[in-house]
């Protein structure tokens, strides 16, 4: 009887000698840190094998600094309610660290009022900014493209604009996002409302549209890949530079289905325009809110594309209250 | 413990039949479910009352269980009609001792109106609530602080019924009387104190919000809301610029709106939205909160509301805090209780459902002498 690995996404879990990776130019290890080890857990989800990690300069830095930031938003946190440990732990989810209180502008202001957060802030900068520069290190340490750095920078470019360009082009650190899990959502949907509804950003539209097509070029390709694993259509690199019938049958079953199909090869840079369109243009959305467009309602009146709704508001006109409580005499 | 020959028929017929097992128990569950919604009934089941044009979202959705049942403060109400007065009968005023207001109540009607008082207010201590524990003869006095604050209670409601009318009886007549916000209890459900700073170690905007308080409806919104939306009446509670491109940077020039006061009126509107029931849709169009040319009638009587409450807790509620005992008073600041939405509305769109309180007690409805018709 044949064995069959029953597990959540990888089908076969392979465990044996640590597998070091290449080394032809004899230096690439110096910085490799940790032993390497199984993890059946992980190797459900990926590779079973954890390790070793280079670390590196940039990830030293990138992870002090970013330890840094944590700690100080999670004592700030801690201080707001008394040094309390239940309160801290009940109240988690709704504190925060907040930016300085709008008559600060640009200024320094006192710690207790969003000077801890410009401190903090530093530090994450610092964080995010080397584990970008760390993933461009690493695609040069091993002759790769560049796509990963550019597709996280995509992602460095949305948060800049929210915690730094947004702030300065407005000039005041208040209009930064706060540290804390509600308190953040709070800020998103404020922002929206503050200036007149987001939604007729056109930026934002695009956003959506870039966001929600990752999620449809995934899921697509994915499913592609999976239905032709059979004919080793998994085998993606082969398949794009030479042809099998993996690749015949999953191009047949898009073009007859929709009358078009991507390439073996192409389908990621879709996917990978997709994904790094989605923060760029949101990025550009929340730069011109506030500083260029202040009601994105009114400015879609402007642009004639906020249609007017004929028919009366309020519920009188629908009906009376007593109805629909069920009291009408 | 199984027989010898099922353990060997069952190694040499070896069957998973745990895959088979959970999809039969999934699929069996479900259809399970599907046939008890079917003939019981779906137990969630909502009804949803449209406030604007078709095909933009707008409707008010209820749960039935709730929808259909009456609120059960309306079977505990009391009322009584008037006593048409013939002329000529001795007013309470001349009657009785100190009666700063109702004098003008015939005997009769003074009586119907106290012994209602006491329904609505003190229902299980009786007239000693507010009197004291002595001979009727002593009840002019203002010992008691019970008595000093009823009297200023009576002239809020006149006040409400009379000069408030755009908001108390905006779609027909309904009024106020004490029943509205009391119902039956000596301190009315749903009253609020100051509690900003919530906050420690810190100032600014962070001190008034991210904290689960009840003035913030547990979320993490500013809990400063009411203290300065509903006590000020020089507060705007509009955010929006009316043009496309309005200059200026937030915080450094007045007329141009922070997020941080954004978050505040937000934490103003979700507190309103819970004390009747409603949601955004109900008085404005979402898609552009500030637009008067997309509001319900009901925006306006909620305008009116927010005008009418300011009053009621400077005129009324917040220069009456000397006459408490402390422990009336606010557990931070020892602040005089005040009144909001929530008071009066107890989560319905209309108190009480909408039932006409004010039309057997004219006494009620004005600061002049009561008309009776």
């Amino acid at each position: 009887m044949a064995v069959e690995y029953q597990n959540i996404f990888t089908q076969v879990q392979v465990q044996g000698n640590p597998e070091w990776g290449m080394d032809d130019s004899g230096d690439m290890t110096r910085e490799r840190v940790g032993k390497p080890w199984f993890s059946t857990l992980a190797g459900w989800l990926g590779n079973a094998q954890i390790g070793p990690i280079y670390l590196g300069w940039t990830g030293m830095v990138s992870l002090a600094t970013g330890l840094i930031w944590f700690v100080m938003v999670g004592i700030s946190m801690l201080s707001q309610v008394g040094y309390s440990i239940p309160e801290f732990i009940r109240q988690l989810f709704w504190l925060a660290l907040e930016p300085p209180s709008p008559e600060y502008g640009l200024s320094m202001p006192p710690l207790d009022e969003g000077g801890w957060y410009i401190i903090a802030s530093f530090f994450l900068l610092v964080s995010v900014m080397t584990w970008l520069l760390r993933s461009y290190l690493l695609a040069a340490e091993h002759k790769m493209g560049k796509h990963v750095f550019w597709a996280f920078a995509s992602a460095v470019w949305l948060f800049l604009v929210l915690g730094l360009f947004r702030p300065v082009l407005m000039g005041s650190w208040s209009e930064a996002v706060p540290y804390g899990i509600f308190p953040h959502l709070d800020w998103t949907t404020a922002f929206s409302i503050r200036y007149g509804n987001l939604y007729y950003n056109p930026f934002h539209c695009l956003s959506i549209v870039f966001l929600y097509g990752s999620v449809l070029l995934f899921c697509m390709h994915g499913g592609t890949i999976l239905a032709v694993t059979r004919y080793g259509g998994d085998r993606e690199l082969e398949q794009i530079y030479d042809r099998g019938t993996a690749t015949e049958r999953a191009a047949l079953f898009w073009r007859w289905t929709m009358g078009f199909n991507a390439t073996m090869e192409g389908i990621h840079r879709w996917a990978w325009w997709f994904a790094v369109l989605t923060p760029i243009t949101g990025g550009i959305g929340i730069l011109l809110t506030g500083t260029v467009v202040d009601n994105w309602f009114i400015w879609a009146q402007e642009h004639n594309f906020a249609p007017m709704y004929d028919g009366a508001y309020g519920y009188e006109d629908y009906g009376s209250y007593e109805a629909f409580i069920g009291q009408e005499d | 413990m199984l027989p010898k020959w099922f353990n060997d028929w069952n190694r040499a017929n070896p069957t998973n039949v745990f895959g088979p097992a959970i999809a039969i128990g999934i699929v069996g569950s479900a259809v399970f479910v599907a046939a008890l919604v079917v003939t019981w009934g779906n137990p969630v089941q909502t009804e949803s009352m449209q406030t604007g044009p078709r095909g933009t979202g707008m409707s008010v959705p209820e749960y039935n269980v709730s929808r259909l049942a009456p609120d059960p403060d309306i079977e505990n109400y009391y009322t009584e009609e008037p006593y048409i007065p013939e002329g000529g009968e001795e007013l309470a005023g001349d009657i009785y001792e100190n009666v700063q207001v109702l004098g003008d109540l015939t005997d009769d009607n003074f009586n119907r109106v106290m012994l209602a008082i006491t329904q609505w207010v003190s229902p299980e201590e009786g007239c000693a609530y507010c009197h004291g524990d002595v001979d009727i003869s002593e009840y002019g006095s203002d010992d008691l602080y019970t008595k000093v604050i009823s009297r200023r209670m009576i002239q809020m409601t006149q006040n409400l019924n009379e000069n408030w009318s755009g908001h108390v009886n905006a779609i027909e007549e309904v009024g106020v009387n004490c029943y509205t916000c009391h119902r039956g209890q000596n301190v009315p459900s749903d009253i609020w104190f100051n509690v900003t700073p919530v906050n420690e170690n810190v100032g600014g905007w962070a001190a008034q919000q991210n904290r689960a308080t009840s003035m913030s409806s547990s979320t993490s919104l500013p809990s400063s809301a009411l203290e300065v939306y509903l006590t000020d009446y020089d507060s705007q509670v509009n955010v929006h610029d009316l043009e496309s491109r309005v200059a200026g940077v937030p915080g450094l020039d007045d007329e141009v709106h922070t997020i941080q006061k954004t978050e505040m009126t937000y934490s103003l509107m979700n507190y309103f939205s819970n004390s009747l029931g409603v949601n955004c849709v109900f008085c404005h169009n979402s898609r552009a909160f500030y637009d008067p040319a997309q509001y319900t009638p009901q925006w306006g009587i909620a305008q009116l509301g927010r005008q009418m409450v300011i009053e009621m807790n400077q005129e009324y509620l917040i220069p009456l805090k000397d006459t408490y005992p402390p422990e009336r008073l606010g557990p931070i600041f020892a602040d005089a209780p005040k009144a909001a939405c929530r008071t009066c509305h107890k989560g319905y769109q209309r108190p009480l459902q909408g039932m006409n309180v004010i039309a057997d007690w004219p006494e009620l409805a004005t600061t002049e002498a009561p008309v009776y018709e």
